[in-house]
Formats: C-alpha cells, structure tokens, sequence
C-alpha cells in the first residue's frame, strides 16, 4: 500500500502535561483497529463505535488480551474530520507511559507511526486547510508564548501575506513601467525615470528589510529569548541560575570552575519564556576541560540576547571582572551584584563606567533577596527584546525568512544594478527573482521544494 | 484514396506557413482560399516586427518558415528598436510594401512542389462517424479529402464590420465573411468566444501636409528578419510622426453617441494593448495628445495607413478627426477605419500541438485560436503544418517549451490559460527572454528545424558556420590573457576603463559595461575579421554573462515541474484532495506537465500537491483498494 495510503497514528497531545492525552488514528483502518482494541469497560466484549458518539470503554491488547488503559473512543467518519479520512480519537489518561503503551497497541494491530506533521499534510493534500493555514498550524502548536499565538493567528489571518503583498505590488508596479517601455517602445506612455525605478527599488529593500528584521524578533517571540549569566568564577552564578530556574540544576560547591560546560534550561520569568544559561566562570585556565568550558562561555555571552554579569558584591572588584564587564558592554541586561547578604566591598560607583546602559541590581542569590528584581528587570528588557522597534511584527518561519532575505537580496541587485546605469529589462531578471521568492511566501507558486520544505516543518501529532 | 494529405483553409499568414510547412515535409497539400487577393494579406497595419513580434519572426526563419525572408525582400523601412535597452529587448520592425510582401508570397506558394492553391470558400467540415476530420466541402458542393484539416480562417469566421451606426457581414477588407463555419464548429462543440479588433482610416499620400510632420526615417544595419540576410536596403522610404490635438478630443467626445464601442453595438471583447482613439481619449483623459504615425502601404501606391488612429466612429467624425491632425488638415480618407467583430475557438479546446483536442486531425493556427498579430498568426501556421505532418506519419508532436522559444510561450499561454482579449505576443510574456533573443533565435532553433526537413542543407550548413564562429570566438576571448604592457594600459584608459590585473581575460573586460568588442580591437592582436552578426552574439553572451546565469539557474528551477509528464490516461475525477475548480479546469485543459497543469489559472499550489502525490505514489490503482476497510 503507498505510503499515503496507510492508516497512521500518533499522541496527538504534549507529552507530559494534562490529565488526559489523546491518542489518534487516521486513516482507511481507523475504525477496523478500533474495533480491535477497544472493548466495553470489562475488557470482555467488542465495543461498537457510533460515528461522532463518544464511548466509554477499555483499551486491550489486541494479542496478549491485557489491558491497557480505560478511554474515551470518538470516531469521525470521512470526509467530516481534520484529515478528511476516517479517524479515532482515544482520550486516554496522560502519562507519557500509558500513552505510549497505547500507541503501541494500536500500531500492533496495523496503523504506523505518523511522521512528524502527517496528519497536517493530510488535511493539507485533502483541501481541508490550505498551505498558509498549514504552516499557521505549525506556528501555533510551536508557539511558547500568549504573544507568539496571537502572531501566528494572525498569520492564519493572512497578516504577513498582507504585507508581503503590498511590497510585492510595489515590484509589480516597477516591473509593469519597465514592461511597458520595451514592448511599447515608440509610444509616449510616461514611464518612470531610470532615477524614481531606483528609488522605488530601494523603497522595496527596506520594506523587506524591516520585514526581515520584525519577522526575525518574532523568532524570539516563538522561540523565546536567551540569557546568559556571565561572571569569573565562583561569584554565584549557578546559585542564581538555580534560583531563576527554581531547581537545582547546576552543581553548586563553593571551588571555583566546578561548572565546567555550558548549562542551560527553559523558564518562565514574568510569563516570558527564556532560555537560562549558566556558563563555566571567565578567567584565565591551564586546565583544559575548564578551558573548553570558558570558551564555550564566551561564545554563549556572544550569540545570547540579554546578559546577567554577575559580580562578586562581597569582594572588590578585579580585573577578570572589568575584562568580563568589557567583553559585554554592548550587550543589553543587567550587573547583578550578587551576595549582597554579606558586607558589600563594592561601590556603585565604581561599577557605572563598566556597566554599559546595564540597571546595577544588588541581590542575594542565597536569601533571595533582590531576585524578584532582578526578573522583573530581566522580563522588561526580554519584552523589549521582543518587540524591539518593531511596531507591527510579524510571525516568520524560518522557510518565510529565507524567502524574504532572497526576495530583499534580489531587489538590492536590481536596485544596484539600477543605480549603475545597467539597461532596466536587465534590473528585471533580479525583480523577477524577487517575484518569486514572495510567491513564495504567499503560496502563490508551486514548487515541488516548497511542498517539502513545508511539510518537513510539521511537528508530530496535529 | 484521399486527395491530399493536409488541407488548409485560409491563406493568411497562418495558412501561408502551415501550407508550406507541411508542403516543404513532404506532404501533399491543398491550401483554400477566398481570393488570390487575400494571400498573406495585411489588412491591418502594414508592419511587421517590433518587441516580442520580432523575435517570433527570427525563430520562425530558423525552423525554415517563410516570413522573414519575404519581409526582408518587401519592406520599405526597417528600424532596429529598444536599442538603448538590453539586448534581449532590441527588436527589428519593418515597415511593409504589402502589395509586395502579397505578391513575393504567391510566388512562393506558386513555386512550391507538393502544394496546390484553389480559390474556394469552405462551407463544411466533414468528420467521420468516430470523430475524426476526414476533409472539407466548400459551398459550391465540392469535396476534398484529407486526413488532416488546418483552419486557418483569420478574422473571417462570423466576422461582422462596424462603421458608425452601420454594421454589416464582413471579412476584413471588404471580403466576404464566412458564416457556415461559425456553426460547424458549434456543432462540433467547441466552445467560442467573440473578439474585436479594430483598424484605422487609410488617407491618400498627396492630400498630406508633411511640412507639418516629423520624419521617421529606417535604419542602417548589418542585419534583416532573416538569418540569411546581412544588411538593409538603400532605398528605404520615411515615415511621419504627427499627433492628435485637443480639438481631436473634443470630436471624439462630442461624438461618442455614435461609436459602436460605446452604444453597447460592439459586444465582442477588444485587445487593451490596441485600443481605438475613443478609448484612448475616454479613459486617458489627462493626456493631451495621442501619437498618429503615417505609414505608407505600398513603395509607389496613394495609401497611407494612419497608426494609432483606429476608430469605428461613423464617416463623417472619422473625416472631422483626421481633418484636427496636424499635417492631415486636407488629408483624403479613401477607406476609412472600421471595428470587426469575429468569432474564434476557446484555445483551451486546443492541444500543445495545435490540434482540436475533441476532433482528431483538425488543427487550427492564427486569429480562429484567439490570438493578434500576423507574426503570432505564421508562428502558429508554421507549428500546425509541423504537427499536421507528423501525426500522419505517426510521430511525436513538435512543442517547443517556454525556455526555448517566444513561440513556445505562446501556444502554452493559450492552450492552458486561455485568453479573454485577442492575445498579443509581447516579451513581457516571456520569463526567459534573455535567453531567447533575436539574435540567437538560429541557434536555439536551427538543429530542430533541420532535424524537421525544414531546413535545407545549404541553409544549415551556413548555420553551422556562425555557430562555429561564435563558439570559437567565444573560447578565444575566454582564453585570451590580456597583456600587462604600456601601451594596452594607455589604451584601456582611453577607452574609459581601469587597467587591468594580473590574468584578466579579453571576456572578462568585456564584461565591464563601458568596453565594447568594437574598442578592445586595439589590443586583440589575434582578432580575425569576423561577420557583425557573430561579433554581437559574442558580445552579449560575454557582457550579460551574469545575468545569463541567473536566467538560467531560474529555468534549471522550473524544470523539475516542466518535465514530469502527466500521464494521458489520467483521471481527474478520482484523484483525493483536488478542488472541484481544479478538477475541472484540469480535465479542459488536459496539461501534459505538472509545470503546465501550475500556469492554469485557478489550479493552486495544494491541487499541485495532490496532484503530485497521486503520480508520486502510483495510486492511479488506489481505486481498487479503497473500500476495503471502511466498515464500522
């Protein structure tokens, strides 16, 4: 049987959270499986399934006859359901677990694993939703934050179409002066001059560019924002990570460079999801593991979008500090003079010419003291981080960034080539490419790499 | 025993080529038509060429059609225009002596072996019991037998003339239009559609003040329309440029009671590319004047065509509209300017390679098609005498893709899109048209139409020769290192550019936009004289090397859909998660490639989709295996 052909399951709900997980079959054998598995609440007799009744039973295995777990069984007959084909839905309890053992169970009796995004790419190819509410989909389930779902609901509103249209009627303007100056050559028809066409294809690349730039925060928006904690060793950094993420993660001793790599992990600071990592301290090694770590640290401090340089308040400050300090001075966030429960040997002033525009916070990663602060602190700047100058974001997958770097690319050339007195027909090739990389975006041309670029992004049980 | 092999009805610039096409194979063939007189007539502006109609011109000379080389031998005027545009935009245009340009053609049909011309007015389509064209009856009764039928019919078919409040049943030109077949192609159940197209009034040359005038003289090149010609005549005549005035505008206004376009007489739809004065006067009405160029129809005759004032406004107004022209105040009209409504098929009915997809062995080229223009008009006769050959003889049709050809691109826009205006030919229409130039139209084209039989030894062996020499001067300059030395460097900064670095090749400061092949000729020792049509395809290739290869990398892009082939038996009614729109366009059109079954209007990227993974998984036999495990 090919491939789309074969009836497919999957967990269809997060692992891990919820009381409940659901656990879904699409396909021609969807029901032919059911009726394998599910059985009244005794585990004894078949259990009948009523298209769109819900039905309360027992989920056995199908060979050893055990029992699995009790559900709730929905059977949606095609074409009335997200994929257009026949589907079950088995809500069963939600432990990773007894999810999987039901998976298990009903792969054993004929369905495979859905690949990831297959149920979507079903509901796609069977013109359930179409191609810019299918990558809508993705965006959604991906989404961390309140924020990123309003944005790909937007999407599925068609805001980034929206917009990628107007600069693509932008081009189109352009292309039809051009157009219409080579095939009616002799005819006064006003057409633009060579210097406004330059302009008009500059007007396009910022708008692009700004595309580009509000399309990549929304990538913060999706993905949430890092936070590297930056200090020399032994100043309490893990102490704080611990505190941020609320559990003990990283190895806390008192002997310096006891965190040897890169520790990270996800939290919620104020409702904004960000990335904690907590590095191997700054400073000078002959120890080689260390050594790898400290370097990995600057790389960290480098590529991370908020910092936390954290000082050492019951000490003087040194100069692996002011080094540290230097190293991010551009970067935006906060000096967290930590161990402030001890008898401060750090004066504010001293700090000010080292700090950058970052807040000064004085904070007690042991008591607690100050942390509160410092997330408040942390969570304004990650929302402005977000937002940045962007008044109108927009969400933007990677496919879509690509798309418009080469779109904005292209209309650079054109206007380049413009601008250098090269003949506007040949301008044209560039606008052209640019055309289609917005087609692209808009689902407007098919492209068999489109389709499978698209389809690779899909996350598994939607 | 059947009469001839191929019959074509009409004998227009469509009829002409597919006629001797199909002639020049080998074929035996009977061209019908209404009058001698109306042999590759011009019954609109006497010109040829022009952007995207020239370059169609030079691919059908390489694939050993006719039309460039009668222009060649019949214009009064050539100009070489968008000169100061790109290369792939310049394009040759010619002004007609179109009783010439008639005259050199009957000679050629005269001359032609298997080919034999009868005057006849085709009333009939005969088809046979299954479906297939078996030949025509022309309305004295006459039967002529063929195993293929080329209609070629122009703007004949149910043609209708407007002038004014006056309208009448008419061809072009005062012939008499064809009514019958209007019917027959209903009754085959071809879908129609009704166009108009307009011409302007003709005035008599002595009645011109052309002091009032501006001179629009021809141009001296080292080319013609043909690969065979290499250079223009001496005795080239002058055109005139004049304009409309304010006093024009406010005739039309004041008369807009009486135009046919806008009382609702006319219903047929017109060319926007085209339009008559009125249009342009109502839906510009901020421009203050309108250009009327005065083209002399014939080297000795009284006529001149008056471009740019197309009109169906009555006699009277049109007498009145010229009279407000400069140079026209006592300008003569001796015919004046008319609308003519006409039908023509749907060209979705059509097949890639012209043939009526519901009737088996009736091609159709030229405006019955849908489309405008006599180059686009021979384009099409020349592609439908092809594929009329070759399915007699039981082999592949001849398609030429959208990357190959400007004619490529315009039998695909009509056979999978369709047309709603009489389709015109224009480089816009053309993704890859740096590529497809009028300069290298031979060498796209040549190798196909000699593997035809269309083009003769001699004419390919002079082919091979040019190809020859661009390809070896192409290498040489490539290879060529130029020399560091004084006097080299003296003379780059006389031409305006740097000096070079070590390694630099002769190709590569070709590249540079300020250097011509003309002004490196200084420090090209080696240089050989070389004919000026090589030189300058030499020269594009190394100047546009850049964009080239952006132009090529977008058609490598395209071809993965434009190769995978779309299976004849395919079902479109069976195939999951198509739209019925896309299901039902599909079926009309029946594409040949996934890329064409994309350009269909109303086919998205999700039918796409569907599409390719029906072929991708083979489930043309999913119907068998579904059902089985539907029960609940």
């Amino acid at each position: 049987m090919s491939k789309d052909r074969e009836t497919i399951a999957a967990i269809s709900t997060p692992l891990g959270e919820g009381a409940i997980g659901i656990v879904r079959v699409s396909g021609s054998l969807a029901f032919a499986i059911a009726n394998k598995v599910f059985r009244d609440p005794s585990g004894q007799r078949q259990r009948e399934l009523k298209p769109w009744g819900v039905r309360y039973g027992s989920i056995v295995d199908c060979e050893t006859g055990e029992h699995v777990d009790e559900a709730l069984a929905v059977a949606m007959p095609a074409p009335h359901s997200f994929t257009r084909e026949d589907v079950v839905e088995f809500s069963c309890h939600g432990g990773v677990a007894v999810l999987t053992r039901v998976l298990e169970t009903v792969i054993k009796c004929g369905a495979r694993l859905a690949e990831p995004g297959e149920f979507t790419k079903r509901a796609f190819l069977a013109g359930r939703i179409d191609l810019s509410q299918a990558e809508a989909v993705i965006d959604v389930i991906r989404a961390k934050t309140d924020s990123a779902r309003r944005l790909a609901l937007a999407n599925l509103r068609g805001e980034l179409s929206t917009r990628v249209g107007r600069i693509r009627d932008n081009v189109l303007v352009l292309l039809a002066h051009i157009e219409a100056s080579i095939d009616f050559p002799d005819e006064d028809i006003g057409v633009l001059e060579v210097k406004d066409m330059t302009e008009r294809a500059q007007e396009s690349v910022s708008e692009l560019n700004e595309l580009v730039r509000t399309g990549m925060s929304s990538r913060v928006y999706r993905d949430g924002v890092s936070v590297v904690l930056a200090g020399r060793p032994n100043v309490g950094k893990s102490s704080l990570f611990n505190a941020l993420v609320g559990k003990m993660r990283a190895i806390v001793t008192d002997i310096p460079g006891t965190t040897r790599d890169v520790i990270d992990d996800w939290t919620t600071i104020k409702g904004v999801p960000i990335r904690l990592v907590d590095t191997a301290g700054m400073r000078k090694t002959r120890d080689l593991i260390e050594k790898l770590g400290v370097e990995a640290a600057n790389q960290q401090a480098e590529e991370a979008d908020l910092v936390v340089a954290v000082i050492d308040g019951s000490r003087p400050i040194c100069d692996e500090d002011r080094d540290m300090l230097l190293q991010v001075m551009d970067k935006s966030g906060v000096v967290a003079v930590n161990k402030c429960d001890l008898e401060s040997e750090v004066e504010e002033g001293s700090l000010i010419p080292h700090a950058g525009d970052k807040r000064i916070l004085r904070m007690s990663a042991k008591t607690g003291e100050g942390i509160n602060e410092l997330e408040q602190a942390l969570a304004d700047l990650a929302v402005a981080e977000i937002t940045g100058a962007c008044e109108n974001p927009v969400m933007a997958n990677l496919r879509q960034l690509e798309a418009l770097e080469n779109a904005m690319r292209s209309m650079e050339e054109s206007a380049h080539a413009l601008s250098n007195s090269v003949s506007p027909d040949l301008a044209a090739i560039d606008m052209y490419e640019a055309l289609f990389w917005l087609d692209q975006i808009t689902g407007r041309s098919a492209s068999e790499d489109l389709m499978e670029k698209i389809f690779s992004e899909f996350c598994i049980g939607k | 025993m059947l009469d001839y092999d191929i019959i074509v009805v009409g004998g227009g610039h469509a009829g002409c080529e597919a006629a001797l096409a199909a002639a020049r194979m080998g074929a035996t063939v009977l061209l019908l038509t209404l009058g001698w007189e109306s042999i590759a007539d011009m019954p609109c502006n006497p010109s040829l060429g022009g952007p995207g109609k020239a370059q169609i011109i030079r691919e059908i000379d390489a694939l050993g059609g006719e039309m460039a080389r009668n222009i060649d031998d019949a214009y009064l005027q050539i100009r070489l225009l968008n000169t100061g545009k790109g290369p792939a935009v310049h394009s040759l245009r010619a002004q007609a002596d179109k009783d010439a340009y008639q005259a050199r053609m009957r000679e050629i049909l005269d001359a032609e072996e298997n080919l034999a011309v009868e005057v006849s007015h085709v009333e009939e389509i005969l088809v046979s019991r299954e479906g297939q064209v078996r030949g025509v009856e022309t309305r004295e009764g006459k039967v002529y037998l063929a195993p293929t039928v080329i209609l070629a019919t122009g703007t004949y078919l149910g043609g209708r003339v407007f002038i004014g409040d006056v309208s009448y049943s008419s061809g072009p030109h005062g012939q008499p239009a064809s009514t019958g077949l209007t019917k027959i192609l209903r009754n085959l159940r071809l879908e129609l559609a009704r166009f108009k197209t307009g011409t302007s009034p003709r005035i008599a040359r002595a009645s011109i003040n052309f002091r009032n005038t501006k001179q629009q003289p021809g141009h001296i090149l080292p080319f013609g329309f043909s690969f065979e010609t290499h250079g223009t005549r001496g005795d080239q005549v002058l055109c005139y440029l004049t304009y409309t005035t304010r006093k024009t505008h406010d005739i039309i206004k004041a008369n807009l009671s009486k135009a046919p376009l806008y009382t609702g007489a006319i219903t047929g739809r017109g060319p926007r590319y085209c339009p008559s004065i009125e249009t342009k006067v109502m839906e510009f009405p901020d421009r203050e004047r309108h250009q009327v160029f005065l083209e002399p129809e014939t080297r000795a005759g009284e006529i001149v065509y008056l471009g740019g004032l197309s009109t169906s406004l009555p006699l009277d107004t049109q007498r009145e509209i010229v009279h407000s022209v400069p140079g026209l105040e006592d300008a003569e009209i001796v015919r004046p300017g008319y609308a003519i409504e006409y039908d023509c098929l749907v060209p979705t009915e059509i097949s890639p390679w012209l043939e009526v997809k519901k009737v088996p062995g009736l091609f159709t080229a030229g405006q019955i098609n849908g489309t405008s223009g006599y180059e686009e008009a021979a384009s099409q006769g020349l592609m439908a005498g092809i594929n009329a050959v070759l399915k007699l003889r039981g082999r592949e049709p001849f398609v030429l893709g959208r990357s190959e050809a400007y004619i490529g691109v315009l039998i695909d826009d009509l056979v999978t899109k369709g047309t709603k205006e009489p389709y015109r030919m224009m480089t816009s229409r053309v993704e890859y048209r740096l590529t497809l130039r009028q300069d290298n139209a031979d060498l796209r084209l040549t190798d196909k139409g000699f593997a035809l039989g269309l083009v003769p030894e001699e004419r390919y062996e002079m082919f091979s020769k040019r190809r020859r020499q661009i390809q070896d001067e192409l290498a040489r300059l490539k290879t060529t290192i130029v020399p560091g030395d004084a006097a080299t460097t003296r003379h780059l900064e006389e031409i305006g550019t740097m000096p070079v670095q070590s390694q630099t090749s002769l190709g590569d400061l070709l590249s540079r936009p300020e250097v011509s092949y003309q002004s490196l000729a200084a420090i090209d020792k080696d240089r050989v004289k070389l004919p000026e049509d090589v030189t300058l395809v030499v020269e594009i290739e190394l100047k546009y090397a850049g964009y080239i290869r952006k132009q090529m990398s977008q058609i490598e892009r395209t071809q993965r859909l434009e190769t995978r082939r779309i299976p004849r038996s395919i079902e479109y009614s069976l195939i999951h998660g198509l739209s019925r729109e896309a299901r039902e366009k599909l079926t009309a059109v029946d594409p040949r490639s996934l890329g064409q079954a994309a350009r269909i209007s109303g086919v998205t990227p999700a039918d796409i989709v569907a599409l390719v993974a029906y072929l991708e998984t083979g489930s043309h036999r999913r119907k068998q295996d579904s059902g089985d495990a539907d029960g609940i």
